[in-house]
């Protein structure tokens, strides 16, 4: 025993020393912090700066993916060419929980720049110049937004309260953009997406992505006044986009059921000249995820999962509004586009031609937005925040 | 399912052969109360981290994952709240690659391969062990060596004092979130051969509990600081478990029986202008298992497992603002495994274990998978101071889909090898390493849920290899009666590492192929008991954990080599306990340092580390025969708040009172 009784100096002179590096450890490692308001990035864009006729700036709205409460505005500053990202939560810091979960659409009317957040239900409304927040409209599950005679529309999942929750039909709200509150509500078919105005109707793109298999197939027509469906058009499985052209047609898509029946592309136009009323007059059977029709030229892109291969086929295309043909399937003409994993939103610059294309990658890391000049020449790429999809100019 | 069902006849009357056998050779049996095996110094080629007895009673834990958080290499991912999900995943290769083990046989979830933790409460545990790897005994069945580390969860085994031949144990607990708990414990010693036991509880709690999300600008004003309640966490379920033990001749068998049944509220996550969440979940996970050992002269022994699970779930969104959901899931599972081993001699060990197991979802995919496993190991020791342990396994799974076609036959075989040395007798010095190599299956949900979007997953391989040094002292009547430190440092390689993420709603996830994963760490134990005189004593635990788990798949992500998504580099724990006669004070404490919730390692992705100080006193009293037992717990001590999981707020300070009579 006598041995042992020189183990417990021994052992103690051994624990001690091991208590204090665990406790020094651990205030190395770092205590919590307090939470800083997220900050703003800028980065320096390359080029040159652009002149007065060109616009002020082009928003980006990044949705973030669902549940990360990660949906940020950033912004491309063409008089100081710099790339802003996440400009909302530094100047809104008293806004709990930031700007929310799901950013859906982005749009400029009037002085307002307003961003649509489909998962906290609400229409964000903020001072299209400072980012500042002036108000929220509270609607839920709300998708789209479009502008007419100071009101703004806007298409939302959730209509009337129905007996089967298989069964709840959507709406267009209407509100008042001075007062920031729903002064109507029109009742339209199942899961409403883009939603376009031409004179005194509303077009209504109804997909009933909810549905699954009964997708939707019309477009509801909404009288603005009254606020009544008027008429539902057939068109195709699982509508998408709309959006008019200088010519008084629609150029609507298609999602498709992504099995048997692809994503497609119409035009609908009037009856006849004397005719209010809208049909189907093309089938383009072209691929179609997003558009936009700059002058005489639409241009497209598609993302279709081909289940051989296993591997997405991208097309960015361009159609000629006047003859309906499709002038090229690649408007990026330099081989860039095969950097692009996602490509999510897409935008033209009406002054210069310019044409900007967001990839999501892998939806839950950075995106990336492109600028081509529109000869499909790639400018620059900038880091965005998580799924960079929606884009608006302001002037 | 015809070769299954012969395979389950076969056992079941082999089982029932030894069972009546046993009955004849009573008379001559004459003392098995219980078979208590006592740890020889050196027997385990790679020792378990434990939790057991007084030690994880007297742990502020309410259920097994958070008596979990305990041991070093592990993180918990835990939604909060008593009804939250919790799983946990070792040395950061992912929940799946975890097995659970319920008395020895896996608990399985085929649909989605996550066993809640969270569920299981530690009412009637009293063991858990850790295993990195696989458990140190070639004893065992097939299935026990596929995962690539290994929890096991042993229940209470009944033990009777001189002359009685029934124990009850009645108690409550109760505190924080409305929480309200009561339990009761019986076992009955039918014979000296045959005893019987049955647990029961109840747990119900309304989930609700404050939180605060806090904002300061660079200036150091408030932007914004809100504290709210979380909603929709509620929940009541009940508990069942009974089970027949009975020693035979050189061997026992067990018949366990388990029911659970819950409805709950899923809380969902925080995000700007939504505060509240219409998600429901009702559970019923029943199962019945028997096990048969039996050991024979000639160095031959066996055992025989059997399960039949049944799991219903039942998912509802009632919110109107969302789509409606309301789907129902139901699995089943039958299994049976058939474990053989040989002592060729003393120091030499063979086994062989046979393994079949049938998978069946219906409602939202009618899928049934076949899955074989086939093990063949081996274990010698050198002089009592070389140990290894060497084993490979074959596994054959099969897939049928009535809706869509059918994955391919997959086959695999993975060789696992585990050593130690001990190079000096006069200390308790060990030197280990091992190598293996394990692989997941994706879920039936990987492959077969269309929302999730990603069908195309690889199964998921992971290489492991450990090396390590612990030392230990016990002693006698000393100052410093134990002590023990280990440190073991691994790298860990996982292709095609598929990483679960909450999509919105928290029952439903986006799955990932993180593809590469370069997982460096290092684990650190240390335990020592103090005895001072007059009856008090201090025993001190801690744990540290560093990881460097980094995502190697393409140069051209904008994340590579960027650690991989809520695995913190640093995380750690520290206990302390304190007894006094009948007195105990505890404090424990846990830290998990900065990590990222996504996959990018940048500022909007960061997430602050977390650490809480829990602290509890306890009492026994003793009646006679009786004994009543007192504690009362507060957690989160300095109510930090803190999310594990983004946009999943946990709660701030709270408590829990637990009194028990023992009879």
């Amino acid at each position: 025993m006598s041995v042992n009784i020189k183990y417990p100096k021994e052992s103690t002179q051994k624990i001690y020393p091991g208590m204090a590096i665990f406790f020094v450890l651990m205030c190395l490692i770092g205590c919590r912090e307090i939470e800083l308001v997220v900050p703003t990035e800028y980065e320096i864009l390359p080029g040159e700066i652009f002149d007065d006729n060109a616009p002020l700036r082009m928003y980006l709205l990044n949705e973030g993916n669902m549940g990360s409460n990660k949906s940020t505005i950033d912004f491309v500053d063409f008089r100081s060419m710099l790339y802003v990202r996440n400009i909302y939560s530094e100047m809104n810091p008293n806004v709990i929980m930031e700007l929310g979960d799901v950013g859906n659409d982005i749009a400029i009317y009037g002085n307002k720049l307003y961003a649509v957040i489909n998962c906290s239900h609400k229409v964000e409304v903020m001072d299209a110049k400072t980012c500042e927040r002036l108000g929220q409209i509270d609607i839920p599950n709300c998708r789209y937004i479009k502008f007419s005679k100071g009101y703004a529309y806007v298409s939302s999942y959730v209509g009337p309260v129905a007996i089967d929750p298989d069964a709840q039909l959507g709406a267009v709200f209407k509100i008042d953009t001075t007062s920031l509150t729903v002064v109507d509500r029109a009742t339209v078919g199942y899961q409403p997406d883009e939603l376009e105005i031409i004179g005194e109707y509303i077009y209504v793109a109804n997909s009933g992505g909810y549905r699954v298999p009964d997708y939707d197939y019309t477009i509801s027509v909404v009288e603005m006044y009254a606020m009544k469906q008027i008429q539902q058009i057939p068109v195709g499985l699982n509508l998408h986009r709309i959006k008019k052209d200088n010519y008084g047609r629609l150029w609507v898509s298609s999602r498709g059921n992504y099995k048997d029946v692809a994503s497609n592309l119409f035009v609908l136009e009037r009856k006849s000249a004397n005719s209010r009323e809208m049909v189907v007059t093309d089938t383009l059977n072209i691929a179609c995820s997003d558009m936009v029709i700059s002058g005489d030229s639409l241009y497209f892109y598609s993302v279709e999962f081909n289940s051989t291969t296993e591997k997405n086929h991208v097309s960015y295309g361009i159609i000629d509004i006047r003859t309906k043909e499709l002038i090229t399937d690649n408007f990026i003409k330099d081989g860039t586009d095969k950097n692009i994993v996602i490509p999510y939103g897409l935008q033209i610059d009406p002054h210069n031609g310019d044409i900007y294309v967001t990839d999501a990658k892998n939806y839950v890391s950075s995106g990336q937005l492109h600028c081509y000049n529109r000869n499909g020449i790639k400018k620059w790429s900038v880091r965005t925040g998580d799924i960079p999809a929606h884009m608006c100019f302001l002037w | 399912m015809k070769r299954l069902l012969t395979v389950f006849f076969i056992s079941l009357s082999l089982f029932f052969h030894s069972h009546v056998f046993s009955q004849n050779l009573n008379d001559t049996i004459l003392h098995l109360k219980e078979v208590e095996v006592v740890a020889k110094k050196y027997t385990e080629v790679i020792p378990a981290q434990k939790l057991e007895g007084k030690e994880l009673q007297r742990l502020n834990s309410f259920s097994v994952s958070d008596a979990i958080r305990y041991f070093a290499g592990v993180q918990i991912k835990d939604y909060g709240g008593v009804g939250g999900l919790k799983t946990v995943n070792i040395r950061s290769m992912g929940t799946n690659h975890m097995g659970v083990f319920y008395n020895g046989i896996q608990l399985g979830n085929a649909q989605n391969g996550q066993i809640d933790l969270g569920k299981f409460s530690l009412d009637n545990i009293e063991e858990i062990s850790l295993y990195n790897g696989q458990k140190s005994e070639i004893f065992q069945s097939a299935k026990e060596f596929g995962s690539a580390g290994s929890i096991y969860l042993t229940t209470r085994r009944p033990r009777f004092k001189d002359g009685k031949s029934a124990n009850l144990k009645a108690g409550v607990r109760f505190g924080s979130f409305d929480l309200l708990n009561p339990s009761v414990l019986f076992d009955y010693k039918i014979n000296d051969n045959l005893v019987a036991t049955f647990n029961c509880e109840w747990i119900s709690s309304s989930g609700k509990y404050k939180f605060r999300y806090q904002r300061v600008t660079p200036y150091g004003e408030i932007a914004y600081d809100t504290t709210a309640v979380r909603n929709n966490g509620e929940i009541d379920a009940v508990r069942m478990e009974g089970s027949l033990n009975g020693y035979i001749h050189a061997g026992s068998w067990k018949i366990y029986v388990y029911n659970y049944e819950s409805e709950r509220g899923i809380p969902g996550a925080i995000v700007n202008n939504v505060w509240r969440r219409g998600e429901r979940l009702w559970d019923k996970n029943s199962f019945i298992q028997c096990s048969l050992t039996k050991e024979f002269d000639f160095g031959y022994s066996y055992k025989l497992n059997m399960k039949y699970a049944n799991d219903f779930t039942h998912y509802v969104n009632n919110d109107n603002k969302l789509i409606s959901v309301d789907n129902i899931y139901k699995q089943k599972e039958v299994y049976g495994s058939f474990a053989n081993k040989y002592s060729i001699v003393k120091n030499w060990d063979l086994s062989f274990a046979y393994d079949v197991q049938w998978n069946g979802l219906s409602e939202f995919a009618d899928v049934t998978r076949l899955s074989q496993w086939g093990s063949l190991a081996t274990a010698f020791t050198i002089a009592d101071k070389f140990k290894t342990q060497a084993s490979i396994l074959a596994c054959v799974i099969n897939e049928e889909s009535r809706e869509r076609e059918s994955s391919p036959i997959r086959k695999k075989l993975t060789p696992a090898i585990f050593m130690s040395y001990q190079p000096l007798n006069r200390y308790d010095l060990v030197m280990r390493a091992f190598y293996k190599r394990s692989f997941r299956m994706p879920t039936f949900n990987d492959l077969y849920y269309t929302d999730m979007g990603n069908a195309y997953l690889n199964p998921e391989i992971a290489d492991q290899y450990n090396f390590g040094i612990l030392y230990d002292k016990h002693r006698e009547n000393c100052f410093l009666s134990n002590f023990h430190i280990g440190v073991d440092a691994y790298y860990n390689l996982v292709k095609d590492k598929i990483v679960a993420y909450p999509k919105g709603q928290q029952f439903r996830w986006t799955m990932l192929n993180l593809g590469k994963v370069d997982i460096r760490g290092i684990d650190a134990t240390m335990m020592m008991t103090f005895d001072f005189n007059h009856n008090l004593s201090l025993t001190g635990k801690m744990q540290y954990t560093y990881q460097e788990a980094i995502d190697i798949t393409y140069e051209a992500d904008n994340y590579y080599k960027h650690q991989i998504p809520y695995i913190p580099w640093h995380s750690g724990s520290a206990i302390g306990m304190l007894s006094w006669k009948s007195w105990g004070l505890n404090y424990s404490f846990i830290y998990v340092g900065e990590r990222y919730n996504q996959q990018e390692n940048i500022r909007y992705n960061h997430t602050q580390p977390w650490y809480t100080h829990d602290v509890s006193v306890s009492k026994n009293l003793k009646f006679k025969r009786s004994e009543i037992r007192f504690s009362a717990e507060i957690n989160n001590l300095l109510g930090q708040d803190y999310d594990v999981i983004l946009n999943y707020p946990m709660p701030k300070r709270n408590y829990r009172f637990v009194i028990s009579i023992t009879l």
